[in-house]
């Protein structure tokens, strides 16, 4: 079996609008994303808009359950299922399968501060700490920390109950949420997925695990691909994208309408050392995209900033992508991490789908670990 | 040469080669089926941290693996390291270093843990009372660039991946309880599909520490009867009162059965089946009518190519949580029907606890010696039959039986429902 596969629905939130037509008009705008540059000095973060929570999550009670990384993925997956013309249809939600891509955490940042400002004056600090976690902390917590609970507030919410697995692993898990829905499909092992992630930036403890390595960009905002010189860096941005992709035949048989078609999923994970990224990229273009058209072409290149890795990519590119359109995710959107190559693959199945271009690459290159290329062209 | 062989839906046949266990009871196959089969509990009162003003003093925890200081990925990564090279070796495939295909590894969460938020928050103290922004300080020193690797997700996986030499892009991930389970049901359709003809599947769990263990507590999800601490897991019994956190690891070696034959491995097994399905219901609690947990026991049944009345025995999900036990029970009775009255079921978690994200790769193992030796190891601490449960647990003695087709279950937090079907021959 090798099926063909369409994209029949996206939803997108992020610091540049709500609803995949906001990115587009964004990205057409070419106007300097939103930056946060006071919350978290000397970081900066692309923050959220304001986001209509109600229309995808219409009961407070769910809402409250949940997080800000989970609000904004089960809109985004509503959004994407309204879009695919699922929503409400039990039937067909109670058979389509998901993948997420999640990291997961969420603090209770004063209890954290309270605690870490009361242990060194503890005579006892490891009985302190089990008296304040067993006293201070809302049991329903760990529902916003777990990483496999965006899917079960998708489930609950929106009534997706297909199968329902979460990927980890930072950028590499969007790639490979996205691979292994499109090998199953291809496959004749499933029929549709809705695949995506989502991310909140706006939160001290994921700024902590990269400040530690000194990954944040802290000098005034310059665009991805003009880090290098000073040492590399990312902005991290809250967001989510989530993606509906299905068989073709499938979906015509439902009557529902191509977006794009897509054609190829690659990722991989060679050890890193200078110039293994640029040999990994490479690769993946010539298996998927070696007869990519530039001239009615576009790229999406999911470049984080980091030293070294982004130039690579940059070379490739420059080397590949000929007259191509390129646009980088993070130059609109920051830094999503989990979901940053699904939204680069929502965005060019949008200009796809709007007769901008025929013909579409999208890359994610992880900051730390693996690479990833989707390709996709237009249908009909 | 002679014609491929295939499943009754026409798929390759997905066999097992090799089998890595890491629990409480012990390190590596010989040790763990010793206990298990010899009804001993890994369950001990703990002595990793202070327990004081905890409600549940007890877990299965990994104590002959240091990890120092303990840390939950550190740990987690150990035991995987121990029970993959376990299964390879076994499976004998590949050479050192250069697995012949790609790696599915269920792993915790990660989070940083109190003592690495304690050092931060002293490398950025400025006299002040304590908040995220003096952690942040503490980061900048440059002195903790060795923990970033530690708390990113993917780096557990990409270690294991680099020692055995797995292909392509490892997978991380997580189904809450089920995710053992998922990482073989991965495999299999990787296997299935012809992408790959070997895939090494894998659970691991170590993240026995104070805010994991009141997380759990907090939502009365642990048993609290920490005297004698070896009899608190005791699944299907009436007086059961929650689960015992356990810690472990597991690793499978999945082959395509001609693959296997060609090298003239040893076959140890077969994953003749998989079924899954979401709860819509409620984050922690399953649908009231059990119907997706039907619904993915019927599927890994179905997909199998059997049917209910194929199966010999079920390693039980069975947490000895109240609501768990009675609702496993309940799907096991709508699917098997009367004769599930007789069915051999027992619970590896009376013994090993409960091993999280590793549980359904640690009952794939046992399911599989099962079948293999021939002994159903016991359901312990039953003593007080439940009249709600009618089941054959296997109460605290192991028996004997020929056991061709076992069900193992897997459910967890976030409607996850993964079912497996495992037998000794091909079909």
């Amino acid at each position: 079996m090798d099926r063909e596969i369409w994209i029949t629905g996206v939803g997108m939130v992020s610091s540049a609008g709500v609803g995949v037509a906001a990115h587009l008009e964004a990205l057409k705008s070419g106007a300097a994303p939103r930056v946060d540059n006071d919350s978290f000095t000397p970081y900066r973060v692309h923050p959220v808009v304001a986001v209509p929570f109600e229309q995808q999550i219409p009961k407070k009670a769910d809402q409250r359950q949940m997080e800000a990384w989970q609000k904004l993925g089960v809109f985004a997956a509503g959004m994407a299922l309204d879009a695919a013309g699922l929503k409400g249809d039990a039937e067909r939600l109670g058979r389509l399968e998901m993948i997420v891509a999640a990291g997961g955490g969420e603090r209770d940042y004063a209890v954290d501060g309270q605690i870490l400002t009361q242990a060194p004056l503890s005579e006892h600090p490891a009985e302190m700490l089990n008296e304040r976690l067993m006293s201070d902390i809302r049991p329903t917590m760990f529902l916003a920390q777990l990483s496999n609970l965006l899917a079960g507030n998708i489930s609950i919410v929106h009534g997706v109950t297909g199968g329902s697995r979460t990927f980890m692993g930072e950028e590499q898990a969007g790639v490979d949420a996205l691979r292994i829905a499109e090998a199953r499909i291809r496959a004749g092992q499933a029929d549709a997925f809705l695949v995506g992630g989502s991310y909140n930036a706006e939160r001290p403890d994921v700024l902590l695990i990269y400040a530690m390595a000194d990954y944040l960009w802290t000098h005034g905002y310059a665009p991805v691909m003009e880090r290098e010189a000073r040492g590399g860096g990312f902005i991290l941005g809250s967001g989510s994208a989530f993606l509906v992709v299905e068989a073709a035949d499938v979906a015509r048989a439902r009557g529902a309408t191509p977006l794009a078609r897509l054609d190829a999923v690659a990722s991989d994970m060679p050890a890193r050392k200078p110039g293994s990224v640029a040999a990994s990229l490479d690769g993946m273009w010539e298996r998927i995209a070696a007869d990519f058209n530039p001239s009615r072409g576009v790229v999406f290149s999911g470049a984080t900033g980091a030293a070294g890795v982004t130039a690579e990519e940059q070379a490739v590119l420059a080397r590949r992508a000929g007259d191509a359109t390129v646009h980088v995710t993070g130059d609109l959107l920051g830094h999503l991490v989990e979901p940053q190559f699904p939204a680069g693959v929502a965005l060019a199945a949008a200009a796809l789908s709007e007769g901008l271009y025929d013909d579409a690459v999208v890359t994610g290159v992880g900051h730390r670990r693996g690479e990833g290329s989707a390709r996709l062209s237009r249908v009909g | 040469m002679t014609s491929p062989h295939r499943d009754r839906a026409g798929r390759p046949l997905v066999a097992v080669t090799g089998l890595g266990i890491v629990t409480s009871l012990g390190e590596g196959k010989d040790d763990n089926w010793a206990a298990l089969t010899a009804g001993r509990s890994g369950v001990k009162r703990l002595s990793r941290f202070p327990v004081a003003g905890l409600k549940t003093t007890i877990a299965a925890t990994v104590d002959f693996i240091k990890a120092e200081p303990f840390c939950a990925p550190a740990l987690s990564q150990e035991m995987a390291m121990r029970a993959g090279a376990e299964a390879i070796g076994q499976a004998g495939i590949g050479a050192p270093g250069d697995f012949p295909g790609p790696l599915f590894i269920a792993v915790p969460p990660v989070e940083m843990e109190w003592p690495h938020r304690r050092a931060l928050a002293e490398a950025g103290a400025n006299g002040e009372d304590v908040t995220y922004a003096t952690l942040l300080a503490g980061a900048r020193t440059g002195k903790f660039r060795a923990w970033y690797e530690l708390f990113l997700f993917g780096t557990v996986a990409e270690n294991i991946a680099r020692r055995f030499g797995t292909k392509g892009s490892p997978i991380s991930l997580s189904t809450a309880c089920s995710s053992g389970a998922t990482s073989i049901q991965l495999g299999v359709e990787a296997i299935r599909r012809g992408e790959t003809q070997a895939a090494l599947c894998m659970g691991t769990d170590g993240s026995v520490h104070p805010e994991s263990l009141i997380r759990f507590s907090l939502l009365s999800a642990l048993s609290t009867q920490n005297d004698p601490p070896e009899g608190a897991s005791k699944p299907f019994s009436k007086n059961r009162d929650g689960f015992v956190m356990g810690e472990g690891a597991a690793a499978v070696v999945l082959e395509d059965y001609d693959h296997a034959l060609a090298r003239g491995a040893k076959v140890l097994g077969f994953v003749l089946g998989c079924g899954e399905k979401g709860d819509s219901f409620h984050r922690t609690r399953s649908s009231p009518d059990g119907a997706p947990a039907i619904a993915a026991i019927e599927g890994a049944i179905r997909d199998a190519g059997l049917s209910p009345d194929d199966i010999d025995y079920v390693n039980a999900h069975g947490t000895s949580t109240p609501e768990n036990d009675k609702m496993e029970a309940l799907g096991l009775a709508s699917v098997l029907g009367e004769r599930m009255k007789s069915v051999p079921i027992s619970s590896n978690k009376s013994m090993v606890g409960h091993t999280l994200t590793a549980a359904g790769a640690v009952e794939a193992v046992a399911s599989l010696m099962t079948i293999a030796t021939g002994r159903i190891p016991p359901t312990i601490n039953y003593n007080v039959p439940d009249p709600a449960i009618e089941l054959d647990v296997v109460p605290n003695v192991a028996r004997d039986a020929n056991v061709r087709y076992v069900l193992s279950n897997s459910f967890g937090f976030g409607g996850q429902n993964t079912c497996l079907v495992f037998s000794g021959e091909p079909g």
